[in-house]
This record gives C-alpha cells, structure tokens and sequence, in this order.
C-alpha cells in the first residue's frame, strides 16, 4: 500500500491505495465518486475523463499514486455550489446532447479541455477535439453543436 | 391546486429540453455498477479461451486459496439448478433448440463461454484469482462457416442435437394467398438479377458494460441489472431458476444504452444470481468491454441470396430471397425470430406480384446472436434497396425511377403488402422530394457526370435508400402467430395525486430514449398540467408491476397509447366526480386545461387537483366510488406502424487508395406525428450512424480457429466524431391511422435506412469499373480491392480469417442473368 495526497472536486483526501489502482478506480470504489465511469478497458472510450492539475485525462490510464499531490476535478465537482450548472453541462442539455448519458461525463469533460485549449474551434476541430472519446447514441452531431453552444457562450478559460 | 396558467397551449410538437439530462450532466447516477451494498461480494467469471472443446477436468482449490476468495465455482456446482438460458421464441414446431447452461458444465461451444466464476470481496481479488483456476480442454474441430456446416459429416457444434441446423422457416405469398406464385415469376422473367449480400457480424456495443447486482432475501431475490427488460426477466427468473416470481424484485435503474443488445436475459444474470443464493450474500458482476465484446451477444449475420424479376419496363414481377443467418453457439431469448422478421420487409416500400422467403438458422461455434438496432428489418431493407439498385443497374435505368414506378403510391394506402401486413399510411413521393430538393440532387449528378468525364481520381458516388420498418412490436396476436412465447401489449397507469401533482407508471422501461420527457409531455396535453408537474416511474417490477419493456421501436406507440387511454379513464373518473361535486349533469361537463365546468355557467369551474383532494379525502363521493384519482390501462395494437423516408448519400471515393467520405448525406422520415422533434433527431442522428457504422467501420472478425479478433474498442473501430459527417435531417408527418397520438416509432430507423444508402453510393461512384457490390464493412481497403478485381471487395488482409460469418468468396458475385 502508498500513501497518496490528492485533491478531489475541493476536498482534499490523504488514503493508502494498492499501487496498482487506478485513479478510475481509486474515484469510484475508494472516494465514491461514481459519476466518473468505466467504458472500456483500452483507453479507447473516454467515458472516464477527468480534470487532473487542469487537463484532462483518461482517469482508466492513470495510477491512482500518479496523482499524488495534484488537484482532480470530476463531472461531480462542476458547477456552482448553488447548483448552478457549468456551461458545457449547460450546452449539453440545451443541445440534447446526450441520450443514454453513459459517456457524457468524460464527453462534458472532453469538451472543457478542448475549449480551453481553442476557445473557437471550428467543427472539424471539435470533432478531432473529441475523437477520444465515443458515444453510441448521439451520432456526435449534437455534441458538437454542444461545443459550439459553450464557445459562444465563452467558457472561462 | 392546478397551475394551467404556465403551460403552453399543446405540449405534444414541442423541443423539450430532457427531464433526464439533469442527473445525467451531473454524475449523479445510478448505473448498476455504481450500486454498493452492505457485505457485497465482487463476481469475477472466467471463459472460455476455445472455440469448442470438451471440457475434461476443472481444479478450483487452488483459486479458492487465493486472498479474499469467498466461493469458486463451476457449472458441475450447479448443474442441477442452474436450468438453461431461455430462448422465447422456437419460430417452427420443429426447432432445435440446444441446451444453454450459464455456465458450462461439459464442454463449451464458443470463445468466451462461461466455466467459472470466483465471488471475493473486491474486484481486484476475484479477477487475480481466475488465473489458478485450472482447466483442462479437449479441443472440438470449430464450426465457422454456415455453409460448410449444413454439410453431410459436417462437425457439430452441439453433439446431441445430431445437427447444425436449427431451422427452416419460410413464407410463399402464392402458398400464403398474399400475392402470386414465385416459381411462376421466376420461370416468366425477362429481367433476372440475382445477387449474394452478406450482412456482416456486428457487436451492439451499448456504452455502458452491462453489470448485475443481486440480493438474496429470504426465498427471495432483488436484482439490479443493466437490462431493457425487467419485467420480461422477472418472469424469466422465475421460470427458469424457480424462484417464486412474487418473491422476485428485479430494477433496471439509469441503463446505459441498449440496441437489442440488453434486450436478452443473460447467463451472467442466472450467474450472478445463483451465487448470490449459494453463497447468502449480495453479488455484484460489471464485465469489462473486452469481456463484453466476446459474450454479449452480437447481432445481424446473414448470407443473403436474393433474385429479384422484373418487366424490361421496370416493373417487379418477383422476389425470391434465401437466407443463412448464422445463431452462434446458442439460441438467446430472439435469436432465431430475429432473421425471420425480415420475411415482413424484404418486400419494402414495393409492390411485389409474387415472393418467396426462406430463413434457415445455423449453428456455428461463435457468440450467439439476438437483436441489434432494427432486428431483422435491417438486413431486409438492405437487401431490398441494395437489389433495387442492381435491377437498375441492369434495366440501364435511373434507380430512382425505377423505384417510383414499383412503390406504393400515397393515394394506395391503406395497402396490404405480399408479405402480408396492412400499411396504414405513408407518402413516399413527399419524402423523396423533399429530400432530392435538400441534397441538390441534380447539381450533384452534374458533379458525378464531370468528374467521371474527367476521371478525376476521386469519384462522386449517389445513394438512395427508401425504406419501410414495422415498429410498434407488437400485436400479440400476431406475436402468437409467429411462435413468440410472450405478448406484445403496454401497460401504464396515471395517479393524481392530493395534491395536483400527477404519477405515471409506465412499462415501457427506458435506456437513453427519453421517456420521462416525451410521456410527460403527452400527460401534460391530455390531463392539463404542466409538463413540471408530471413524474415518470418505470424501470422496477416492485412499483410498476405491469409492462413489456423497451424494444422494436414501440414505446411511443404502444406505451404511449397505454398512456393516453389511461388518462382518458381518468377524466372520465374526474368527471363523474365532479358532476357529483358541482351537482351537475356529467354530460354537462367541459373538460379542457385541467379544469371542468359546467356548459353556460361561468365560474363553474374545476381544477383535477381541487378533484383530486376531494377523492383523497373521501368526504363526499359518489356512491361506490374508491376514494382515488387513478386510472390504468394496456393497449395491445392490432398492427404494426410503418414509419418510412428517402435517405441519400453522397460520398467521394478516393480510387487510389479506396478511402471514402461521406460528403452529404439527407434524411427525410416520416414518423408520423412527433411529441418531441429534439428527441426525434436526436434518434435520427445516432440511428444514421450505426447504420453508417455498419457500412464503414464494424465488423467481429474471427480467426480460423474461432478466436474472435475484434475484442477490444481497438480492433472493432467503433466511429468517433472525427469519422461523420454532420447529417442534414428533414420530416414529413403522415399521421398514423392506427394510434390516437398518431405516432409510429423512431428508434430504429436511421439505422435501417443508412447502411444500403452508403453502400449504393460507393456501389454508383465505381459501377463504370465494373464494380457491382462492396462487401461490409467498406473499408479503403476492401473498396481498393473492388476496384481492382472489380468484385465484390475480396477478403480482409490476414489471409485465412473468416471475415464475414463464414460465406465463401467465391460465390460472391452472384451475376447477372
């Protein structure tokens, strides 16, 4: 067993993990944040996508002990704590991007990174921007509306 | 008590924003997986790395020494109580049906049946502790080809059943009375085409892995499962494990997308169920996606001959289709009806003089198939607009003509079909309009006319698909007609509450489609609440003790009818109320906006909630009234609906490298009326691309010794946003003749009519070259390959696999005669 000091969603957790964990699973089983997904077990889906020190990671191809001493944001820790909803969440229902909403929380997370790295990206950039990670329901075309939404919205870098 | 003031004039037309999304853009979800119980075990299971083997010795000792192993154990553990897999559909009184252990007791007949399963007390330890479970196989020869298998002295993938073939099941309109005789047609011909398509092996790949957790209490069990079947698989439970059903609690919560591929009840589900028993503790089993991809089943493969006649004129005087469909190792709970509903579909939107189907179900030793994503009505309309445009090909006329001059003309409807069913409605013409007018239909084939002249090394290909589906599944008449053990009816009930808020309990279970929001909207019209106001319940047998569940596009027309004769009874109920209420005559009685009054008396008025409280307090009822606001009611259709619509696709095909690009593609569909367009396109955009998936991108492979070698998101190449296009999607609204709401069904649609529109497109750029079919996936390099053999699109690569459910190469071409 490690030692780990991470930060999750605000609060700050100090825990011995397995050094085989990984953070995906170190999110649900240990911490409880099940909002966070497992999709598939090659890195290829994305559904686990998490904020870590302010880029987004596939939370399934990081060890739990890699993000000892950063700073980790789930789709459970955005938003206002009134409730207020951040805008590519916002985007998303306004656009009905979602439909089963398995891979939305990786896609809203996807889709923060990708604005914040282009602020106004055109459609081939935000379908390229969000290759990693797959949605079988939606066809993506309301995910990308979904990104357009939220960059005309302008999200807060 | 009622707030009518905020509600818009019609709920029922309108976008919606999702009652759904707010959990879902949250995290705060209940996926089965996130469940976590007191003293949960963790299940892990181990399968079969063989095709087919016996199975000679299992050691489990040396697993259940391992940390924090609970139980280990093999189908010889259960082999007196673990029944078999339940296959609810024996489409012919002489059905081979082979046994279908969960777990494998003597042998196994695929790659990835289950052997064992270890319960520990977390995941880490049970999956550690499948590697010293010790097995000993005898390997079996695999059977992979269904051709080859059919064959005298064939190997048998199930022993005692002393055959491969499963069954044979046929329809012939002369024999049937729908229409004429098809050897006439086919003796009579001027025009034959005859064509051999393969519909390739495709795995559902829903989002979610699917994940079981249970809990025993008493004789008794509560089961949480990523399932569109709840109630279907209470019954199932019952029946099968008997367990007595009243004892059984089965909840599908938030489930992670479907398309068929939920729709079976699983091994795992028996597996995870006798454990929990055996061992009094709750279980918990999540298979990984490698996992999935191997067990779940997998949908479509057919070997498709078709012959299709016709005048020199371009009329079709006959149809004549053949096909192997391959059931895999097992018969799951549809796996043979599925194929066989293809019989309703082949005919298509056309008038067909004479036609004949033939299914006949094989044995091979690969994952069992069942439904994906339109079942059965995919592969025939496939088939059917893929020969359209081969008889086209070969009459040397405008495929587009040539299916105006075959199709059922607006003013023919209601019209009944060779195959048998009654359309209600359609209008063929409009779609197709509209949709040519969208695309810029002519200056594209300008386009194509200039680039062919040219040879431009990039070619313009155009695609048409018209399609029919029949959704709404299904009458249970016919459902009995058809050898289906179960009906095809939905229930819902509606309660007003004291306070004005309004319940509905629905059958239909949801898994992404957007139920919550498209019943409350129809509630909301038809009892005069707010949208707000209305509360979906679904999805667990202990509160909605009725239902048939989510399949075949039928929730809205089946569902939603159930939904509105529930309210119905319910305005009724109120009415009587309120007549005792304001001492008035019922038939005197206005009931609009939530609110009745009394005809010529202003100010009369009253509210359902104001009603509502008055039944709930019980101080002044009619007498014999029960003291509730509530009404149910089960709607079993008489037909099927028929949604339809013209898809069209142009892609540009790179002829050095054989890659294409989806540059345009339209869809007009008609779905009859729409209670919410934002979620119909929303299935119109997600269907289009599984469709378009299949024509592209997907397809399970397997080696020559039955490994499957797509098992990962790796190697089955799923698209991501960066493979699509963005679709235009347009609707013309033939109201259906047959429901109150006039709905027909859209889940299934856009991948019903895709597919045949990509291929057709790929097929029109390189016909010049002699191309006449690219086989599925259209890969660059099977398009390549087509058009240097000018065939059929050859084999994959790896030399020796067998890349399409087994059919040979070289009969691929078919030809012409």
């Amino acid at each position: 067993m490690t030692k780990i000091n991470v930060t999750v969603d605000g609060v700050a957790y100090t825990d011995d993990v397995e050094p085989r964990t990984l953070l995906v699973h170190y999110l649900r089983e240990q911490l409880g944040k099940v909002g966070t997904v497992v999709g598939c077990d090659t890195s290829n889906c994305g559904a686990c996508t998490v904020d870590l020190d302010g880029q987004a990671v596939k939370s399934c191809a990081v060890l739990a002990v890699q993000a000892d001493g950063s700073e980790v944001t789930t789709i459970e820790g955005l938003g206002g704590p009134d409730g207020a909803l951040d805008p590519v969440q916002q985007a998303f229902h306004d656009t009905h991007a979602l439909q089963c909403g398995f891979c939305t929380p990786g896609m809203i997370m996807a889709v923060r990174d990708l604005l914040r790295q282009n602020p106004n990206p055109s459609e081939t950039e935000i379908r390229e921007g969000i290759e990693g990670n797959l949605c079988r329901c939606t066809g993506y075309q309301n995910i990308v509306r979904a990104a357009q939404a939220a960059a005309a919205a302008g999200v807060p870098a | 008590m009622t707030a009518t003031g905020e509600r818009p004039a019609a709920e029922i037309g309108q976008s919606r924003r999702r009652k759904e999304d707010a959990h879902l853009i949250t995290g705060r979800t209940t996926w089965t997986d996130n469940l976590t119980l007191p003293g949960m075990l963790h299940l892990a299971i181990l399968r079969s790395p063989m095709a087919h083997a016996r199975i000679t010795s299992i050691d489990t000792s040396a697993a259940k020494q391992r940390p924090g192993v609970i139980g280990v154990f093999s189908g010889q553990d259960f082999k007196d109580v673990q029944g078999d897999v339940p296959c609810a559909w024996p489409v012919t009184e002489d059905i081979v049906i082979p046994p279908a252990p969960p777990l494998a007791v003597a042998q196994v007949n695929f790659a990835g049946d289950a052997v064992a399963v270890v319960a520990a007390r977390s995941k880490a330890e049970a999956v550690d502790a499948l590697e010293a479970i010790e097995i000993e196989y005898d390997p079996l020869p695999p059977v992979l080809d269904m051709e080859e298998a059919l064959k005298e002295g064939a190997p048998l993938v199930h022993e005692s059943t002393g055959t491969n073939h499963s069954y044979t099941w046929a329809f012939d309109s002369g024999e049937a009375g729908s229409g004429g005789s098809i050897d006439e047609a086919l003796a009579g011909a001027e025009v034959t085409v005859k064509r051999r398509f393969i519909q390739q092996r495709l795995v559902p790949a829903f989002m979610e892995p699917r994940s079981t957790v249970v809990q025993p209490i008493g004789e008794g069990v509560t089961v949480w499962s990523a399932t569109q079947i709840p109630h279907v698989l209470r019954v199932l439970l019952a029946l099968s494990l008997g367990i007595p059903e009243h004892k059984i609690r089965v909840v599908a919560p938030d489930v992670g997308g479907g398309f068929g591929g939920k729709i079976i009840v699983t091994p795992e589900e028996f597996i995870t169920t006798l454990v929990a028993r055996r061992l009094g503790k709750p279980c918990k089993w999540t298979e990984s996606r490698s996992e999935s991809i191997m067990a779940a089943h997998h949908g479509r493969d057919q070997i498709q001959d078709l012959t299709i006649t016709a005048t020199r004129d371009g009329t079709i005087t006959g149809l004549d289709v053949h096909l192997y469909a391959d059931m895999g190792a097992y018969l799951r709970l549809l796996t043979p009806g599925v194929p066989t509903l293809g019989a309703f579909m082949f005919n298509g939107i056309y008038k067909i003089p004479a036609y004949r189907f033939t299914c006949e179900g094989v044995f091979t030793t690969k994952t069992p198939t069942d439904a994906y994503r339109g079942a059965g009505r995919p592969e025939a309309t496939y088939g059917i607009e893929r020969i359209m445009d081969e008889l086209a090909a070969e009459l040397g006329m405008d495929p587009l003509e040539l299916r105006r001059r075959n199709w059922i003309k607006h003013e023919e409807f209601p019209f009944t079909t060779v195959s048998g069913l009654t359309y209600d409605s359609g209008n063929y013409e409009a779609a197709t309009d509209r949709a040519l007018e969208l695309i810029g239909w002519d200056e594209l084939g300008k386009e194509q006319a200039e680039r062919r002249s040219r040879n431009d090394p990039v070619q313009l290909g155009l695609g048409i698909s018209t399609y029919t589906e029949m959704c709404g599944l299904a009458p249970s008449r016919i459902l009995a007609a058809l050898r289906y053990a179960a009906g095809g009816w939905e229930h819902a009930s509606v309660r007003m509450l004291p306070t004005g808020k309004v319940e509905l309990v629905t059958g239909s279970t949801a898994h992404g489609q957007g139920h919550e929001t498209a019943f409350s909207q129809i509630v909301a019209d038809h009892l005069g609440v707010p949208f707000e106001d209305v509360e979906v319940i679904h999805g667990d047998t202990q509160a909605v003790p009725r239902g048939m569940d989510t399949y075949g596009s039928r929730s809205l027309v089946l569902g939603g009818t159930a939904i509105v004769q529930a309210t119905d009874k319910l305005v009724a109920k109120a009415r009587r109320l309120a007549a005792h209420m304001l001492e008035a005559n019922e038939d005197d009685l206005e009931f609009a906006d939530g609110k009745f009054g009394v005809r010529g008396v202003p100010d009369s008025s009253m509210g359902l909630g104001d009603i509502a409280f008055a039944a709930f307090s019980a101080h002044d009822l009619p007498e014999g009234m029960d003291p509730t606001l509530e009404a149910e009611s089960t709607f079993d259709p008489s037909t099927f609906s028929f949604p339809h619509g013209t898809h069209l696709c142009a892609v540009e095909v790179d002829t050095e490298t054989g890659r294409t690009n989806i540059r345009k593609y339209v869809c007009v569909d008609d779905v009859g009326t729409p209670i919410n367009p934002l979620i119909v396109e929303g299935q119109v955009h997600g269907g289009v691309t599984q469709g378009i998936a299949q024509a592209l991108f997907e397809e399970a492979v397997y080696d020559e010794a039955g490994n499957l070698t797509t098992g990962t998101f790796v190697d089955y190449t799923p698209p991501s946003a960066a493979d699509l296009p963005s679709y235009t999607t347009d609707r013309t609204e033939t109201p259906s003749t047959t429901n109150p709401l006039g709905v027909k069904g859209v889940g299934e649609a856009g991948t019903i009519a895709s597919t045949p529109a990509v291929i057709n497109a790929i097929v029109d750029a390189l016909r010049p070259m002699g191309v006449n079919d690219i086989r599925m996936p259209a890969t660059p390099e099977r398009v390549w390959r087509a058009i240097h053999g000018a065939r059929g699109g050859g084999d994959r690569a790896a030399g020796g696999t067998v890349a399409y459910g087994g059919a040979s190469t070289s009969t691929l071409d078919g030809g012409t005669s």
